[in-house]
């Protein structure tokens, strides 16, 4: 293809497009040229191609109808790579960019013969409801018949394959002033506000502000073209400090209290994107005043045949015209109800376009207007309709009825529609204005919003710029100006619903992507459905990714016709957001990979990765799990973790344990408070296990505290339960105790925690130890000084969780590493081993030590867990005590938690499997408890077990029984103590 | 996301930067021993879940740490007051001046 | 012995400097913290004891001889140290109106310097930045992403962020993808 021959339809002197930057691009593999600044749609426009997608159920050839967001038809898969597939791109504003790749969709085996238009000869059984009608029985047919045909032909597009490897951000904002919309309204106001010295963000979902301007020829404002005076004014507005001006960007989501979501594609107009920059951008930004001139969007003409490629919105036409520089024919037909119609029109004859008739539905029009038709020597018939077209693969002649009931026929290559404009009220409805009808202009208006925010210009009903102008200034608190304005054509009047004679032959559509026709409507409102909502769902009108924007006030209008009700009467759909399709990525923003989640490693977490630990997730955690050796399996890992920190030692990693600091001369009373046992009596340099129940008297929370002075306590809580312990503390101190003088701090991260566990305990860490006496005798089991270890300060606990000797070396977390280093260079030469959670798990579990969260689950009272001893029977209150005493609580028969030993030393059980006590019972069985833990003890050669079990307590030494799948397993029920059953091995 | 007014720091802030702390003014009794059944059940138990007015505590959790009371209006979200911890209960009567 | 030995403090993110047209993010050099919780009175007499006058209006700060003290909550200071790093704040005798705990190794710090300060932070932080709402001097416990975090506003466009040492990787990586386009 030569230079010459291409874009034949681009018209000379036309629109604001410099000619010699051409674009290239290809549409279903075939080579095309563009000029930089086009739309895809355009660019094709120009090349003639008219044809751009299919319909979804009927399969019906279908051109671009629009020049904006509002577009029902022309989508395409537009492909950068095989992660960068994006289905459904409205072609009427895609920018072009050189080396696009764009497809259509909807068609096999290709655009201009699909198999799937056999759909449209079936066209009598695809009627409003078929899909409720028809796959209805049996339900065999669900799994193999339906399912699969439904979601074959459900939905447009398709995915990419490979996950999105593009960057999405996010921004908060805030401002004085956020108007939504760059057109003739938004840019006066943002001149007006920012005049001011308020702080002003405008956003216009085009590249280009100016809106409706763009398009029209005849404007002139201060002597200059509509055109210039936008780009001058932003132009204005981007070299002040106080203004953002935002291209590209919808404003698709109004939240409360004046927060909007905004959407800004940063790249997908570019041919090569920064890959440093994001694809999108989400803004959300909260302003004092949210002004809303978002316009309005035209309205096709429901008429039999007017879905076929070439008949287009009258608006677009002027907009490809006007700013592509592109006639969308040689010989155009015009069917209006508006006066804008016209003004397409005349701007298309100027252009050297035939105009073969303009087929007017009004028996009223404006004599200037048939003047200017005359001089052009356009034939106009007035109170005429068009009842068919022509053309297959593209519009080729309409037949018109005219006023006195004749039949004319008109050869055309293009059909422009100016049905009237429907403000768009979306973002004005997501703030909860409720849209007010105005009878007058027959248009639903902008209602009151219960937020700060205000609408103006097209969208809020007005039709001449003057009165646009003046109410942009008045709503930001301007003072009104005078501006010199020559603006001849109005927006107002227009049809809505079906025109013309009302029984078509052929199909008059309503929605163009979801196939509703205007006789779908009136079969769902004479099957019953008699609420908009309802015939929005069952002919599926307004529910496709346009959401209605060009059909839902026709559908409105036929549905209360027949309903013999009024528009208002019937009632608009919800809107809701977002206004326009927005991409997950944009929502999910830079919350994916790495930054998902924080991953919390402790100080000494890389020295476990040169060890070659295997690393769980506990809560936002990596804990060390285990340090296979060698060829090592988690099994014999664990075993050998297990049984050297009984032979010899262990050290492990505690950091991730919750810590809170409770410090004040109060500190004791609250403690006995939140404890159900008492911590007044307890001396200094002493340390206690502590129970932390809920009100209910369920166990919230444990751990070990110690008391370094009367006034100072160093609590611990479970690893995941910091946060909720410490909610839990403050919410007592601040709103039930608050005249107690105690502080609460957490101190979780302030230590790394290293636990030294076995009998060489006291033998590794001694020498490293400064400022204490750690012997037996000076320094017992569950014992706490504030020392030095390394020369560093340090808490020193003198505390087992294993059964074994045990220390608790805290140091501020930046020493961790060192000092871990210094005891591990010790203890490896002596036989001890770094073990990891899991043998922290198995070894807690033969001592019986429970784990809360695992063994209880929030129903589980201190005694239902065997740990009665740690509840003061005599303190006057604590959280917890009168629940304790609810007689479910105190109720015999409860689940106790027992030990279990399988009959079979070798079968380690389930953790969450039920528990029976008769096997031979008829199922369902009653279940009377289930395991919470479970291990393989190699220390004691068996498997182990704890369980809640109902009257446990009383069962010690019967037989219970595990049901599972291919087996049931017998236990004995046992105390939960399977090591060291006298505790011995904790003191020496 | 809404703005939420805290007392503590005299300013709005955005709904992130608190957490709920369910109904307000449950007022845990000094002799909690001294409770029946029936009255620890109301205590602890049973909250009100009304359409429209409902007092409530937050806390500015990543703020200033502080719990405090809300007035919220539980069908257009809109908080009318919020208040102190341990400041008394609005009034029926102040309640209806928030409404108008 | 023990005492001879003396351990290698390491921060989380030390030395970490990023830098581009909009925004540079370093990591501040370690520092003495303190949390203090105190009585109107208590802290008059701790202020007292470090020689700083301790703010009493919410969210505003002092500073004198590289100490800074934030005032975060009704009854909470943030104290920073840093000059005296290795030097704990807390006294050695207890006190019945006031709490002060070490935090010196909870938290770490950035500072976030230049044009696209504010909108690197305003990637994950939903608080308006602009001078009018957040001056010079001001601090302020908020979020950024899902880190807890203390901002301190320093200069116009300097910005101090104090986060719990495990999320530091979690705030820096973050940081430095909000900073791609800070500029825009």
């Amino acid at each position: 293809m030569t230079k010459s021959s291409s874009q034949p339809y681009r018209i000379k002197g036309a629109g604001t497009l410099s000619r010699a930057r051409t674009v290239q691009f290809t549409f279903d593999g075939k080579s095309y040229e563009g000029l930089e600044g086009d739309t895809l749609a355009s660019a094709l426009l120009a090349n003639g191609v008219h044809l751009m997608g299919r319909s979804f159920k009927y399969h019906r050839p279908r051109g671009v109808m629009s020049a904006g967001v509002e577009e029902p038809s022309a989508l395409m898969n537009i492909t950068r790579d095989n992660a960068r597939t994006n289905p459904n791109v409205r072609a009427s504003v895609q920018e072009l960019y050189d080396g696009m790749k764009a497809e259509s969709q909807n068609r096999f085996p290709s655009l201009s013969f699909d198999v799937g238009a056999v759909n449209s000869l079936l066209s009598p059984a695809f009627v409003a409801g078929f899909y409720y009608k028809t796959f209805k029985w049996p339900a065999k047919a669900w799994d193999k018949l339906y399912e699969p045909f439904i979601r074959r032909a459900a939905g447009l597009g398709e995915s990419p394959t490979e996950e999105d490897p593009d960057r999405y951000s996010n921004r908060f904002a805030h401002c004085d002033v956020l108007i939504i919309g760059g057109g003739a309204a938004g840019l006066m106001a943002a001149k007006t506000a920012a005049a001011k010295k308020q702080s002003v963000i405008i956003c216009d979902e085009n590249p280009k502000m100016g809106g409706w301007l763009l398009a029209d020829s005849d404007v002139r404002i201060d002597g200059k073209s509509g055109a210039q005076w936008a780009a001058d004014t932003v132009a204005e507005l981007q070299a002040m400090d106080n203004v953002r001006v935002l291209t590209r960007t919808t404003g698709f989501g109004y939240f409360q209290q004046n927060m909007v979501a905004l959407n800004e594609r940063v790249t997908d107009h570019l041919s090569r994107p920064d890959p440093d920059l994001p694809r999108e951008r989400m803004w959300q930004v909260r302003a004092k005043k949210v002004v809303i001139a978002q316009g309005s969007i035209e309205r096709h003409m429901v008429f039999s045949g007017n879905d076929r490629p070439g008949v287009v919105l009258a608006g677009a036409a002027q907009m490809w015209l006007n700013q592509h520089g592109v006639a969308v024919g040689h010989t155009v037909g015009v069917y209006a109800a508006c006066d804008t119609g016209y003004a397409a029109a005349f701007d298309l004859y100027e252009a050297g376009v035939n105009v073969a008739a303009i087929i007017d539905h009004r028996a009223e029009v404006s004599e200037d207007l048939l003047d200017q038709a005359k001089t052009h020597g356009i034939e106009v018939h007035t109170n005429a309709n068009i009842t068919s077209t022509s053309g297959r693969l593209r519009i080729n002649g309409m037949t018109v009825e005219t006023s006195n009931g004749e039949t004319k026929e008109f050869e055309v290559d293009a059909l422009l529609m100016a049905g009237g404009w429907t403000p768009s009220l979306h973002l004005s409805s997501q703030s909860r204005a409720k849209p007010a009808w105005d009878e007058a202009t027959q248009r639903f208006l902008p209602g009151v919003s219960p937020q700060d925010c205000v609408n103006i210009g097209g969208c809020n009903g007005l039709d001449d710029l003057d009165a646009v102008f003046a109410e942009a200034i008045k709503a930001v608190g301007g003072k009104k100006t005078k501006i010199e304005i020559t603006d001849d054509v109005s927006t107002a009047g227009g049809a809505i619903g079906i025109v013309g004679p009302e029984e078509h032959k052929g199909k008059a559509f309503v929605d163009f992507q979801n196939d509703v026709t205007a006789k779908d409507i009136k079969l769902a409102v004479r099957e019953g459905m008699h609420s908009i909502e309802h015939v929005k769902r069952y002919t599926t009108n307004g529910m496709a990714t346009d959401q209605g924007k060009l059909s839902n006030m026709h559908g409105l209008a036929i549905a209360a016709k027949l309903l013999g009700k009024s528009i208002p009467e019937v009632g608009l759909t919800t809107f809701r957001a977002p206004y326009t399709p927005t991409t997950f990525g944009s929502f999910v923003g830079h919350d994916r990979g790495s930054l998902f989640d924080p991953n919390r490693k402790t100080p000494i977490h890389d020295w476990a990765v040169e060890q070659g630990a295997t690393f769980e997730p506990v809560s936002l955690w990596q804990r060390a799990w285990y340090f296979p050796k060698g060829d090592e399996d988690m099994h014999s890992a664990v075993d050998r973790e297990c049984q050297t920190v009984r032979k010899a030692a262990g050290v492990f990693d505690a950091s991730t344990l919750g810590k809170i600091e409770v410090v004040g001369p109060d500190a004791a009373a609250f403690m006995d408070k939140m404890y159900t046992n008492g911590w007044s009596k307890l001396k200094a340099g002493r340390a206690k296990y502590g129970i932390m129940c809920r009100e209910d008297g369920f166990i919230y929370d444990d751990g070990v505290v110690g008391k370094l002075s009367d006034t100072r306590f160093h609590v611990t809580t479970t690893t995941g339960g910091a946060p909720r312990v410490l909610n839990h503390m403050e919410d007592y101190l601040q709103t039930e105790f608050p005249d107690m003088q105690v502080w609460l701090t957490s101190t979780t991260e302030q230590w790394a925690t290293i636990a030294v566990q076995g009998p060489k305990a006291r033998e590794i860490i001694e020498p490293l130890v400064s400022g204490a006496n750690i012997s037996d005798e000076k320094f017992p089991h569950m014992s706490v000084i504030e020392c030095k270890v390394c020369g560093v300060p340090a808490r020193l606990f003198r505390i087992s969780f294993t059964g074994e000797l045990g220390f608790e070396i805290n140091v501020p977390a930046g020493y961790g590493r060192a000092v871990w280093e210094a005891v591990w260079d010790r203890a490896e030469p002596m036989g001890a081993c770094a073990y990891g959670t899991e043998a922290m798990h198995v070894l807690r579990a033969e001592k019986g030590y429970i784990i809360v969260g695992q063994d209880t689950d929030g129903t589980v009272t201190p005694h239902d867990a065997d740990l009665s001893w740690a509840v003061a029977k005599s303190k006057p209150d604590y959280v917890g005590k009168r629940g304790l005493q609810r007689p479910d609580l105190v109720a015999d028969g409860r689940r106790q938690l027992v030990g279990l030993k399988t009959k079979d030393p070798n079968k380690v059980l389930e953790e969450g499997a039920q528990i029976v006590r008769d096997p031979e019972q008829a199922i369902p069985m009653k279940m009377i408890g289930f395991v919470t833990s479970s291990y393989w003890s190699g220390t004691l050669g068996q498997s182990i077990a704890m369980a809640v079990v109902e009257d446990g307590f009383n069962m010690m030494g019967k037989s219970l029984y595990v049901p599972m799948p291919d087996e049931t397993i017998e236990v004995e029920v046992t105390g939960t103590v399977f090591y060291d059953p006298k505790g011995e091995k904790l003191n020496g | 996301m809404l703005l939420i007014h805290c007392p503590y720091c005299e300013d709005d802030r955005p709904e992130l930067e608190f957490s709920h702390a369910g109904q307000a003014h449950i007022v845990r009794p000094t002799d909690m021993d001294g409770l029946s059944d029936e009255e620890f059940e109301a205590m602890f138990f049973i909250r009100d879940n009304p359409k429209g007015i409902i007092l409530e505590r937050w806390r500015h959790s990543m703020g200033c740490g502080r719990f405090l009371n809300a007035v919220r209006h539980t069908v257009t979200d809109k908080f009318l007051k919020t208040y102190k911890a341990g400041q008394p209960r609005p009034t029926d009567k102040d309640i209806e001046d928030l409404l108008k | 012995m023990a005492d001879s030995i003396t351990a290698e403090r390491r921060e989380i993110v030390a030395g970490f400097k990023f830098a581009n047209n909009a925004v540079s993010i370093e990591a501040a050099p370690a520092a003495s913290r303190t949390n203090l919780r105190a009585t109107t009175a208590g802290a008059k007499s701790f202020g007292k004891s470090i020689s700083l006058e301790l703010p009493t209006i919410m969210h505003e700060t002092a500073s004198k001889a590289g100490r800074h003290a934030l005032k975060l909550g009704p009854d909470e200071w943030l104290l920073i140290d840093t000059k005296n790093i290795n030097d704990s704040m807390v006294p050695r005798l207890a006190n019945k109106n006031f709490s002060a705990v070490d935090i010196s190794h909870r938290n770490c710090a950035f500072v976030i310097s230049g044009a696209g300060a504010a909108n690197t932070l305003n990637t994950a932080c939903p608080r308006d930045l602009s001078l009018a709402a957040f001056p010079v001097g001001t601090c302020s416990r908020t979020l950024f992403g899902k880190a807890e975090v203390v901002l301190y506003r320093t200069a116009k466009d300097t910005f101090r962020l104090e986060c719990w040492r495990t999320f530091a990787t979690y705030v820096r990586d973050y940081l430095m993808d909000g900073a791609k386009d800070a500029h825009i």
